[in-house]
């Protein structure tokens, strides 16, 4: 089967600084894909170029076959990309109803001049747009908070409305980028399910950064660690979790006990 | 239950009362002066409603509102002056005036919607000063705009002030019709955070140049209306200081708005001329001095403007737009907690 996503030979650098360096990830369909890494490793660089926040310096995206390199974000969004954010980011005060069905925009399918005018498809259009974006509400528990501004919600919510959002422009990818960032553990437990659930319900493809290791070796299938810009190992969780090398990333060199004192 | 005025209702009430002014203005029961002054009330709303679309919906920071009002001015101005002002000519100037100065906003747009912010405040204030200089030369390539010596000579249509008011109800209703809607969301997501609009498939520039067209031509618009009203045009009157006037009625109301927009720039005019009849003529200045202290006091204590973001309730879609709530909502619950 033909990935669906495919990175291949990624670099991107600041100046001098090289964030991601030969960065490499195939994506099939269905995948839930995990990547960490210590912090500062480049992992939310690699959303970024994916979704086309930042100009790649070096290597291909290629999705579903064709290179989106150069293409706008919400053009990479329309075709079928969709992410979450590490810090937060809705439309603060747009109601959560609001929120959701902007991106359900690009499947709008009427014009500025029918809006403005009330004529055509705006009718029909406007409601299917309603109607989906409350649904999706409905799938995550916040039909009840529709008509409250974003900004007044708490954390939790607000994250399942981003991944609402994100879900509205109908992706066959969805990249999340700390999912779990600030829960508790019962929130997090909940949102192990959620993330498992619209795998199946949306037939998504999903890759997530996360620093909370139980989200990661509990959902994710296989797992990209990178440190420096670089990958440093790839595999299964309990391979990962083993390997020296994400040992010494993330806990420095191994010193033995003698040595140290 | 909440009572509520139809829509339609509303805007019959509205036209009749629109006639009636007409009448009383006609019949000199309201004498010139104050017919000048309900009509640039009528006027300074079109025009703040464009602005209101470009920042208050949006979010694009725009200080060269007055030019585009000039451009529309001038251009409205110079097609009556060669066509006379019969209800048609008229009808073609104002819209002239409204394409041109849509149009010129199209081009400006093109490299500067590029920017963001402030240094978009900064590009149009730079096109606000261009727009000044061209109009004070303008009479070296057309004689009869007369340059720096003001342009006369403009005739007044018939019933100016219908003209005004009726394109108002026109604005408003394009106002609210594009602020509830997909494409006004888009506009409002830009305004909210520019970058998770771009990744949520909305085509930012696109949209940026639409509520910056359709904005300005508001001011193209206002500006046709603002030349018959006052059949003297000079290029002072579209002096990029004159931004401002828009601005402060935009942010008094509310960004975004358009309830607190019209309120705001109706009680701008009134208070405005209001305070020429209270004021005795020696202290007339002082309107410059109490205007500043209002809008201080204004934003020490309402920092959001009258209206914040709300709107009148005529203005909100109607509840039954709204579909009932769908079957899967209450099907899944993959969350456990808020059951």
């Amino acid at each position: 089967m033909a990935p669906i996503l495919e990175i291949i030979g990624l670099s991107k650098h600041f100046g001098g600084l090289k964030a991601v360096s030969d960065f490499d990830l195939t994506l099939h369909e269905g995948d839930l894909q995990g990547l960490i890494g210590p912090n500062g490793a480049g992992k939310t660089t690699v959303f970024n170029l994916v979704t086309g926040v930042y100009p790649v310096t070096t290597g291909d995206i290629r999705f579903e076959g064709q290179s989106i390199l150069g293409q706008e974000p919400w053009m990479i969004n329309q075709r079928g990309i969709a992410r979450t954010f590490q810090n937060i980011r809705l439309f603060p005060n747009l109601s959560v109803l609001d929120n959701v069905r902007v991106a359900c925009h690009a499947h709008g399918g009427y014009s500025t001049l029918e809006a403005v005018a009330r004529v055509g498809r705006y009718r029909a259009r406007e409601r299917e747009i309603t109607e989906r974006a409350r649904n999706l509400l409905g799938v995550f528990n916040l039909l009840g908070r529709q008509d409250e501004v974003a900004k007044n919600l708490p954390y939790g919510e607000q994250r399942r409305v981003e991944i609402a959002r994100a879900l509205a422009a109908n992706p066959k990818v969805l990249l999340l980028d700390e999912p779990a960032a600030g829960m508790n553990p019962s929130e997090v437990g909940a949102l192990m399910d959620l993330i498992r659930f619209i795998r199946e319900q949306f037939r998504l493809t999903i890759l997530l950064i996360e620093h909370q290791m139980r989200v990661v070796m509990g959902i994710c299938e296989q797992i990209t660690v990178m440190d420096f810009g670089q990958v440093i190992a790839r595999g299964k969780p309990e391979e990962i979790q083993n390997n020296p090398k994400v040992i010494e990333a993330y806990l420095g060199r191994g010193v033995s006990y003698r040595t140290a004192l | 239950m909440k009572w509520k005025v139809p829509s339609w209702g509303l805007l019959v009430i509205l036209l009749a009362a629109g006639a009636v002014l007409q009448l009383a203005i006609h019949l000199e029961v309201i004498n010139a002066y104050w017919a000048l002054v309900v009509t640039y009330m009528c006027i300074a709303v079109i025009s703040s409603l464009g602005l209101g679309i470009i920042y208050g919906f949006s979010g694009q920071f725009a200080l060269g509102h007055a030019a585009f009002m000039g451009l529309g001015a001038y251009t409205a101005a110079l097609i009556t002056r060669y066509m006379g002002v019969a209800p048609w000519t008229f009808a073609i100037a104002l819209v002239g005036g409204a394409l041109l100065a849509g149009g010129v906003a199209w081009l400006v747009g093109l490299p500067i919607l590029r920017l963001r912010s402030d240094y978009l405040g900064i590009a149009t204030l730079g096109f606000g000063i261009i727009v000044r200089v061209l109009f004070e030369n303008s009479d070296k390539v057309i004689p009869v705009t007369a340059g720096a010596r003001g342009m006369t000579g403009i005739e007044q249509p018939d019933f100016v002030f219908l003209w005004a008011f009726l394109l108002l109800l026109g604005a408003i209703i394009v106002a609210r019709n594009l602020r509830f809607s997909s494409p006004g969301r888009a506009l409002l997501s830009i305004r909210e955070d520019e970058t998770a609009a771009n990744l949520m498939g909305v085509d930012v520039v696109r949209y940026k140049t639409i509520a910056f067209v359709l904005g300005c031509s508001y001011a193209g618009l206002a500006g046709g209306l603002y030349a018959h009203t006052f059949l003297f045009l000079h290029p002072s009157n579209f002096d990029f200081i004159k931004s401002f006037d828009p601005l402060l009625i935009v942010v008094l109301g509310g960004l975004g708005s358009i309830t607190g927009t019209v309120v705001a720039g109706t009680a701008w005019v009134a208070v405005l001329e209001g305070l020429r009849l209270v004021l005795p003529g020696e202290v007339l200045e002082w309107r410059y001095v109490i205007y500043p202290v209002l809008l201080i006091a204004m934003m020490l204590t309402r920092p959001q403007g009258l209206f914040g973001t709300s709107e009148a309730a005529i203005l909100r879609p109607r509840e039954a737009e709204a579909p009932a709530a769908p079957a899967l909502a209450t099907e899944v619950t993959a969350d456990g907690t808020h059951p």
